[in-house]
């Protein structure tokens, strides 16, 4: 028989042998045992939080740009309760998570006890999975199981809700190599359908007179190999590739197969090249409705192959003709495999007449704003940010709105992990915790959160964390005084009426961050701006940089909801014809 | 096809019903899991039936009834299977073959007038009669949906009753080896 320990030093233990650096959480009632471990140890840095749900967008940004599984802890009640955005956004982007939630000693549960909730109740639907541990002698194996299940297969949260009780009560502790998970609780690939399936979709890709690669998130989740094979695999065809939002730094900006990203917003000429393609490749993504607009004008003439590792994606939105169940990395260097093997060419000419016609799109010039004045251009800002980081190891975060679709447009991404974004759920307040998580991931490394005025103003109360913990996080916000992206739409779509878009009593967000005992720094105009970024790359504390731009910029080019991929607007002036902008209204 | 506010109008699969068989962990929170998964889906059960069938693995099978076009029941299946606790998801129907069975217990209002009509109708759909400490009429009858769904039309036409029902369970009848 093994020594006996309590449920909270088991928790500590765990986590430990998980290889867990750092746990990002705020304290309370139901966890007090668990913060009383933490404080006898050193393992384990602890970082506080001013709000849970920054914690766990916090966490997000760790993992993210470790591709570690990020850990929370927060309480009971409200504790848990703040962390449901956090955990329905690493569900939608697929970000490995193990929270810990401190639940009302057992014999309250039901009881509408202090600070209780039922917490597993509420997140069964946005996490992978969720436990409420009632024996301490099962924690341990809880917790190894969390960890795998976060990490497996298609990458989620899991969140571990242990009461009071169980974290005094003694019980003995397992290791992770002794606990065997059994197999239907985890995802396993079937590799002898799937050969048949990668041998279909290679000769299929080699026959192919007009090919794209259309590149995930899912690629990025799969580490760092996996975008390796893909821009080899991407190279021996010689297509074209765009990618999602969720899938920049797959393929670098710079790669002379890149089209950019795709969408709603995305490049004109990636989008007219999904919807003439005649074979398209999509590695890792979901055919999101921010990708395909009008689901039936999407690429209506081309076969499509969808490597995926989870199956519920397969024919969900759009049917595709070579499905194949697995993980990027091992998918894709089968592919190789059997294009070398086959000794496979595709057809050169077509692909140069493809290629010809792709260059002619570009030459539209989709990106290209009226960029007079002495006014700041939010477009030129992100521009400038890039040109003046592009030399130093940065990772760019931002929240959600019109400044995330520019950072996604004009900032360049040459490697994956870099660029952390909240794409599926589309949460405001995610991009400073996800800078936070991200710099203590990377001490070192420049981190700039690319803000909107609207969406910093979320988890604003973070700057606390950032500058206790001296991360010199950059937040660097497009401040057009307006919720740009719902203007945006209330220009096209509602006759201009600008109904609550208008962010009154702003903070001087120069003296805000004085007040936080941070730098902040302002540009007003095109003059001011090389100097301010410069400033703030070189100020080694937490900085806020207020860029102020012009107020009514539109995000271009844009697919309008309801719309098809060869129906893009490219500036204001180009209307959407009336029956799709009445049918588009309705959607989202 | 999802029910998603882009979806292409030109949908012309036909709605079925269809039996789906889920084996799952027999562990808290498992069955909540998965109907959650239908109502948060927007997913129809027509009816849910969940018993543990192992005593040694801790096995439950749950026995849903659903009803929608073959594009939305495979999405159900794989969703399904995205359960961290669900073992296995079986569409009876693609199955090919397969056997179903539901029970039904009917409390009778009897009279001197309907007695007769009452138990000769009984007689005729094999319904049991269940003894009962306070000697009131109750029957118990088993089988396929239909003939419960008949011997409770023409039972209402002679009078009134209360009627409880299991819900359909439904195995795959396929010969298979006991390996397996």
């Amino acid at each position: 028989m093994s020594k006996e320990i309590t449920g909270a030093e088991i928790v500590l233990k765990s986590l430990a042998e998980q290889g867990v650096e750092v746990v990002f959480g705020y304290p309370g009632g139901a966890v007090l045992p668990i913060y009383d471990t933490l404080f006898k140890q050193n393992s384990i840095k602890h970082i506080l939080v001013r709000q849970e749900g920054g914690a766990i967008h916090a966490a997000e940004g760790y993992a993210r740009s470790t591709g570690k599984t990020g850990v929370v802890l927060v309480t009971s009640g409200p504790g848990a309760t703040n962390v449901v955005t956090g955990l329905t956004d690493a569900m939608m982007d697929s970000v490995p998570i193990v929270c810990i939630t401190g639940q009302v000693p057992q014999h309250l549960i039901g009881s509408d006890a202090f600070q209780e909730c039922d917490t597993t109740g509420i997140t069964r639907p946005c996490t992978k999975h969720n436990y409420l541990v009632k024996d301490v002698n099962k924690l341990s194996s809880v917790f190894h199981e969390a960890f795998t299940i976060a990490q497996n297969g298609r990458p989620g949260p899991v969140l571990i809700d242990i009461p009071k009780d169980v974290q005094f009560a003694s019980g003995t502790y397992e290791e992770k190599s002794k606990i065997i998970i059994p197999s239907h609780r985890l995802f396993e690939p079937s590799p002898d359908f799937e050969k048949n399936k990668i041998e279909e979709a290679v000769e299929l890709i080699s026959k192919a007179k007009k090919p794209i690669f259309y590149i995930g998130g899912g690629c990025i989740n799969s580490g760092p190999k996996a975008s390796k094979l893909v821009r080899e695999f991407i190279n021996i065809v010689g297509s074209p590739v765009t990618m999602t939002l969720m899938g920049l730094g797959v393929v670098g900006s710079s790669d002379k197969n890149s089209l950019g990203m795709l969408g709603m917003h995305g490049m004109y000429e990636a989008n007219m090249a999904m919807h003439e393609c005649d074979v398209m490749i999509n590695i890792g993504a979901r055919f999101d409705d921010r990708v395909t607009g009008r689901l039936d004008a999407f690429s209506p003439n081309s076969k499509k192959i969808h490597i995926d590792i989870d199956e519920s994606n397969i024919n969900k939105t759009i049917n595709v003709d070579v499905p194949i169940i697995g993980d990027v990395k091992q998918v894709v260097e089968k592919m190789i495999g059997v294009w070398q093997d086959k000794k496979y060419k595709i057809d050169t000419e077509s692909l140069k007449l493809w290629w010809d016609k792709i260059n002619k799109w570009k030459e539209v010039d989709c990106l290209n704003y009226n960029n007079e004045g002495k006014q700041i251009k939010p477009q030129y800002a992100v521009q400038r940010l890039y040109e003046l980081t592009k030399n130093t190891k940065t990772f760019i975060t931002t929240e959600v709105g019109q400044h995330q679709m520019w950072a996604a447009q004009f900032y360049k991404f040459e490697e994956p992990n870099r660029w952390l974004t909240s794409g599926g759920l589309g949460t405001m307040g995610y991009g400073f915790p996800a800078a936070i998580g991200a710099q203590v991931g990377h001490p070192d490394a420049l981190v700039v959160d690319i803000a909107g005025d609207a969406s910093i103003l979320m988890n604003i109360q973070e700057m606390s964390t950032a500058v206790q913990y001296r991360l010199p996080v950059k937040i660097f916000i497009l401040n057009n005084e307006y919720m740009g992206m719902v203007r945006q739409w209330q220009e096209l779509l509602h006759g201009g009426r600008y109904s609550e878009s208008y962010t009154d009593s702003l903070p001087d967000f120069v003296k805000l961050a004085d007040s936080y005992k941070a730098v902040g720094l302002r540009a007003k105009t095109t003059d001011e701006l090389d100097d301010v970024i410069t400033q703030m790359i070189e100020t080694k504390n937490t900085v806020i940089a207020d860029i102020w731009v012009t107020k009514e910029e539109n995000c271009f080019p844009m697919i309008q909801s309801g719309s098809a991929h060869n129906e893009m607007m490219l500036s204001k002036d180009q209307k959407q014809d009336k029956k799709s902008a009445e049918k588009g209204k309705i959607l989202v | 096809m999802n029910k998603s506010v882009y979806d292409s109008p030109d949908q012309v699969s036909e709605i079925k019903r269809h039996i789906l068989t889920v084996l799952v962990d027999n562990e808290p929170g498992v069955l909540a899991r998965v109907i959650g998964m239908f109502s948060g889906r927007g997913y129809n059960i027509d009816s849910l039936n969940v018993a543990e069938v192992s005593n040694d693995e801790n096995i439950s099978r749950i026995t849903i009834v659903t009803h929608g076009t073959s594009e939305v029941v495979s999405q159900i299946e794989k969703q399904l299977l995205r359960i961290v606790p669900v073992h296995s998801v079986t569409n009876l129907d693609q199955e090919g073959s397969s056997v179903e069975a539901e029970v039904a217990l009917v409390y009778i209002y009897i009279s001197d007038t309907n007695k007769k009509k009452v138990y000769q109708l009984c007689d005729l759909y094999r319904a049991r009669k269940i003894e009962n400490e306070n000697n009131t009429t109750i029957f118990e009858i088993a089988g396929a949906s239909e003939r419960v769904n008949r011997f409770i039309k023409e039972i209402n036409e002679i009078t009134k009753v209360e009627i409880v029902r299991s819900g359909p369970v439904a195995i795959s009848s396929i010969q298979k080896n006991e390996e397996e």
